[in-house]
């Protein structure tokens, strides 16, 4: 199945409202960005192939390196794995809080259900096919949607990062109109990936374990640490209470269609009593799953993306950490080599350039963590009052249809 | 046909008189007396007019009613009705008539039933002399215990005495013509009795013929006949001579109903019977029951649930205003056992009780106090309650002698043999047996449009209701699946929160986390809602709905049963002709005895046959009607609770906002 659609494009099924008020939701997850008008970027458009999704880059700019002032270019999910891996590997950027890298488009699920529903098309009638087709395709849809909104925070996070903002990788990746010829990694490669963060946590634990000297730092550390955990409890809970949820609305919306087809057959005066149940469940259903879908992008995403982003603020302390712990080693290896006096020259060298990167590190990652809190802050309060919102409208749609349709049904008898 | 005019001879004299008063009965109750001298005065100059107002009614007579078994009664009210083409008798049944071209027409359809069904309770009474008929309309009399109908039905008979003279003088021929009225006259003639016995003796081999006669000489069209064979054969054996019996067997059903029709029409035209039934079932239905205070009787595996079954009446059969007593769930069952045992056959919806359940039962039994098993307790409370109730506001269940006892008698001979045998598992073995006959006889050939149609409604209606019904459990089982796990949410909120080092979106998350807690308590109860008034309704329904078929197929075996007569009576017919062939005198008379026996076997069945047909007619209307109140009342009770949830959440969400909003 292929499917091309571009975010701006209305939905199939649940129109531009919807649409917007995901990107509004997922935009507001990267709360600060500064609205510079030097550098703006967006995903303008994306394609939909079967194992790929093509995301048209669309940039804005007055910065002089540009060639021009807008253009765009396409790319790839792994192209976008590529611009955060180079950034972490950088060690100029080892003092920032690294954008969380979008997640990996994942359809296969959507797409399995597609393909059963294909199968199964003998055994429902015509209009539980179309209705379950576009209940599958809305699906679809949304997932899609739901994509290329991450990709594009990634972008904007980055766009709006003071330092980040100015790689040149960044730039080639906006620019570079052709294929930026990245690869995903191959096995060994990802082998040494996983032996790499083997490592790491293993290391994190040591460094972690090591009390920091400065009162800031020792705090976002056991915060952080805690707060991370947390927070990825809490997606998780949010994710199975969103999943339930959507059930439920499936059924009311299959109990619609048994009405309908029992308001269809039922020759006694009763058909017009299932009808309007009927009628009112189909559209509760709507609410009950908007409501679902909302908490789905008010909620559940925001908790992801604060899992992420919390995972990253992490990394930075245990960037951090590890040069607070080779700078006090050179430290000692200085003082013992001030001892022995032997290697001396080379131990202040060491011990030097330790001090630099640990102190480089500090002086950038208070200022990055101070940022961290204040978009968290932000962007929970926009998600919330948005949730509550939200919330209020369905309740409100909801009670407003059940209270007509009462009325209906009390006339009636 | 050749066989008929064999029979056809002589028109017994005694017959004759009594078959035109018999018109005149019908006709005068069906017009107003005007149609009769319409109907007579043609009839000695020519034999015309009458033919042709036979040779319409006819067509739609015997199409309709053959093709319809139970019908024909008042079908063949309505088809008559036109013949004389009198003004008045078409204002009179204006209605009737345009509802039967419908075919739908649920009133007329209920009208002729409870004459019908009170027909044969008078019959007996006057005729118990004559032989098999009299077995049966006992029994009958005995279970309509209608009073009303009868001195209707009472009323009547003056009448058309005093219009009797008139018609006798008209001419043979015009009787003959008539004929297929013929039985009309013993039921509602004043002395039956003789009559009657005398049809039973002798009308068989006359009255087919001269009825069949009549329609030839009066030069039906062959169409006519063609849809009269093609009835017949489709219903019973294809001779000639069982045709005839068919028809006439059919004829003295139709014809008794119409008489009180014409009656009841004319007294209050507009109150159809169903208006009537109306009034009287709410009249009968003073009467609370409440089921409560489940409470576990005994301990280990011989602890048993005992429930306080309290009722509240005004209602004079009983002796106090209210009483309770306390029954266990085998007493519900064995009353349902004992009403089947003595209604089912006659084609009454016996309300079914709740199913037996080991798996539920043994929870309570063995378990303390855990959720589970007091959900099933309450679940089979309210079950029983409603069960109880139904059977209640059966008009009829609710005079027999064991519901009285069961609801205040203080002790109750202990339900054995329900034990084994689980509410459903005995519908099941019922429906069962009833498949298994209905599989191994041919196939009944629904000559009925009402109960073709209803039979396949019910059955379409069952399959969705229990589609719906698994859909239901579904929404049950999610939203108590998304009641925990926003419980879960909530807690975990809540840890966020307190971990949170913003203090404003620190304090918002645990108010988060609260309103979260206070939606898992209205998830839950939308659960319990779902369930107890929304999925347990369903269900109750399945279980009627097989009930409902269960009737059907009790009709079907009164037909069947009809069916084997007829067909035994040819075959003794048969022999009889082979006895007269080889001039055996000497056995001939035993063979005579034998058809007359079975003869008046095929009467009985057939009439026990039309008793049971209009009795499942009454009780699927019944039942449907219950069902729409039912689902009215229930369903709208649903949408309160859906409602009220709505406004909870409007509540805690508006209650939320603000703490939202202060997050700085």
């Amino acid at each position: 199945i292929f499917l091309c659609v571009s975010p701006q494009q209305e939905g199939l099924d649940d129109g531009p409202d919807f649409l917007s008020e995901e990107d509004r939701g997922l935009r507001a997850v990267n709360v600060d960005l500064q609205t510079d008008a030097t550098l703006q970027v967006d995903i303008s458009d994306a394609l939909s192939e079967r194992d790929k999704v093509k995301f048209t880059v669309h940039t804005k700019s007055t910065l002089p390196n540009f060639k021009q002032n807008e253009f765009s270019v396409v790319r790839q999910h792994e192209e976008f794995i590529w611009l955060h891996d180079s950034f972490v590997e950088n060690e100029e950027y080892a003092g920032y809080i690294i954008p969380p890298a979008p997640p990996r488009p994942d359809f296969d699920a959507s797409r399995e259900k597609l393909q059963k529903l294909g199968e199964g098309e003998g055994s429902m009638t015509k209009e539980e096919f179309t209705k379950m087709k576009q209940e599958l395709e809305a699906e679809y849809l949304a997932i899609f949607k739901k994509t290329v909104a991450m990709h594009e925070v990634f972008l904007c996070r980055v766009a709006a990062h003071p330092v980040l903002r100015k790689d040149l990788n960044f730039h080639v990746f906006l620019e570079y109109n052709q294929d930026l010829s990245v690869r995903g990694k191959n096995k060994k490669e990802k082998l040494e990936d996983f032996f790499k963060n083997v490592v790491k946590s293993a290391d994190g634990v040591l460094v972690a374990g090591v009390k920091d000297v400065d009162d800031f730092f020792e705090h976002e550390k056991t915060f952080l640490l805690e707060y991370h955990n947390r927070v990825k409890d809490s997606s998780a809970k949010s994710d199975r209470m969103i999943r339930s949820h959507k059930s439920a609305a499936d059924d009311i919306n299959r109990i619609a269609s048994t009405l309908y087809t029992l308001g269809t057959q039922d020759s006694t005066d009763l058909c017009k009593f299932f009808l309007k149940v009927s009628e009112l469940f189909e559209k509760t259903r709507k609410i009950e799953a908007r409501v679902a879908a909302d908490e789905d992008l008010k909620l559940a995403d925001l908790l992801k993306y604060y899992l992420r982003e919390s995972q990253a603020a992490k990394d930075l302390l245990y960037r951090r950490g590890r040069a607070l712990v080779d700078y006090e080693n050179a430290n000692k290896a200085l003082d013992k080599a001030r001892a022995k006096n032997k290697d001396v020259l080379q131990a202040e060298t060491t011990q030097q350039v330790c001090c630099q990167k640990f102190e480089k590190i500090s002086e950038s990652a208070k200022q990055e963590l101070i940022d961290f809190k204040t978009r968290r802050v932000a962007a929970f309060r926009k998600n919330l009052v948005e949730l509550a919102e939200l919330e209020l409208k369905h309740a409100k749609g909801n009670l407003q249809l059940l209270q007509s349709c009462l009325g209906v049904l009390k006339g009636d008898t | 046909m050749a066989a008929s005019s064999e029979r056809s001879p002589p028109p017994f004299p005694d017959s004759e008189e009594p078959e035109l008063l018999e018109d005149s009965d019908e006709e005068a109750d069906a017009f107003t007396g005007t149609s009769i001298s319409e109907m007579d005065s043609p009839s000695p100059d020519s034999t015309r007019p009458p033919k042709d107002i036979f040779n319409e009614p006819p067509e739609d007579i015997f199409s309709d009613p053959l093709s319809n078994i139970n019908s024909e009664p008042q079908k063949k009210v309505d088809a008559k009705i036109p013949s004389p083409s009198s003004d008045e008798a078409v204002d009179l049944f204006s209605d009737p008539l345009d509802d039967d071209s419908e075919v739908m027409s649920s009133p007329e359809v209920q009208n002729p039933m409870p004459d019908l069904l009170n027909e044969p309770v008078e019959a007996p009474k006057s005729d118990s002399s004559s032989k098999s008929s009299s077995v049966k309309k006992a029994a009958s009399a005995e279970m309509f215990g209608d009073d009303d109908d009868e001195e209707d039905l009472f009323k009547e008979p003056p009448k058309v005495v005093t219009k009797k003279p008139q018609p006798s003088g008209p001419p043979v021929d015009v009787f003959t013509e008539v004929k297929s009225d013929v039985k009309v006259k013993p039921q509602v003639k004043d002395d039956p009795t003789d009559l009657f016995a005398e049809e039973a003796l002798t009308a068989p081999a006359p009255k087919p013929s001269s009825g069949s006669s009549s329609s030839r000489t009066n030069g039906v069209h062959s169409e006519e006949q063609d849809l009269f064979s093609e009835a017949t054969v489709e219903l019973s054996l294809d001779s000639p001579c069982n045709d005839r019996k068919n028809k006439e067997a059919v004829k003295p059903s139709v014809s008794a109903p119409a008489a009180p029709v014409a009656s009841s029409s004319s007294k209050a035209p507009s109150k159809s019977l169903e208006e009537l039934e109306e009034e009287e079932s709410e009249d009968k239905f003073d009467l609370n029951i409440s089921i409560t205070n489940p409470e576990k009787v005994g301990d280990g595996m011989n602890a048993y649930m005992a429930y306080k079954v309290s009722t509240q009446t005004s209602l004079t059969m009983f002796r106090s205003k209210t009483f309770t007593v306390r029954r266990r769930f085998s007493d519900f069952l064995g009353l349902f056992e004992k009403l089947s045992e003595k209604h089912s056959q006659n084609g009454y919806l016996i309300p079914p009780p709740p199913e037996k359940s080991i798996l539920g039962m043994t929870k309570v039994k063995v378990g303390k106090e855990d959720p589970s098993s007091a959900e099933f307790v309450e679940r089979r409370r309210a079950a029983l309650e409603r069960y109880l109730q139904r059977v209640v506001s059966h008009p009829s269940l609710l005079q027999d002698p064991d519901v009285r006892e069961f609801l205040e008698k203080e002790e109750l001979p202990r339900a054995v043999s329900t034990q084994a045998l689980s509410g459903a598992g005995f519908l099941k073995m019922l429906n069962k047996a009833t498949d298994a006959v209905s599989k191994m006889t041919i196939k009944m050939n629904e000559q009925d449009v009402w109960f073709d149609e209803k039979i396949q409604d019910v059955e379409n209606e069952e399959q969705h209701l229990r589609k719906l019904h698994v859909m239901v459990e579904s929404l049950v089982n999610h939203r108590k699946e998304l009641s925990g796990n926003t419980a879960v949410f909530a807690k975990s909120v809540a840890m966020l929160g307190s971990s949170e080092d913003n203090t404003a979106l620190s304090r918002a998350l645990s108010q988060l986390a609260e309103v979260e807690d206070r939606i898992e308590q209205l998830h839950q109860e939308q659960a319990s809602n779902d369930f107890f008034t929304f999925s347990e309704l369903l269900a109750d329904y399945i279980r009627l709905l097989g009930a409902v078929r269960g009737c059907f197929d009790q009709r079907m075996k009164a037909w069947q049963r009809w069916q084997d007569a007829e067909n035994m009576l040819q075959k003794k017919r048969e022999a009889e002709a082979k006895l007269l062939w080889a001039n055996k005198p000497d056995k001939l008379q035993q063979a005579k005895d034998e058809i007359t026996e079975w003869e008046a076997k095929v009467t009985q069945y057939e009439r026990e046959f039309e008793r049971i047909s209009a009795t499942v007619r009454k009780e699927v209307i019944r039942f449907d009607k219950e069902k729409a109140r039912d689902f009215n009342r229930q369903v709208i009770k649903y949408l309160e609770s859906l409602l009220h949830s709505q406004q909870q959440l409007i509540k805690y969400w508006d209650a939320f906002l603000p703490e939202a909003k202060a997050i700085v």
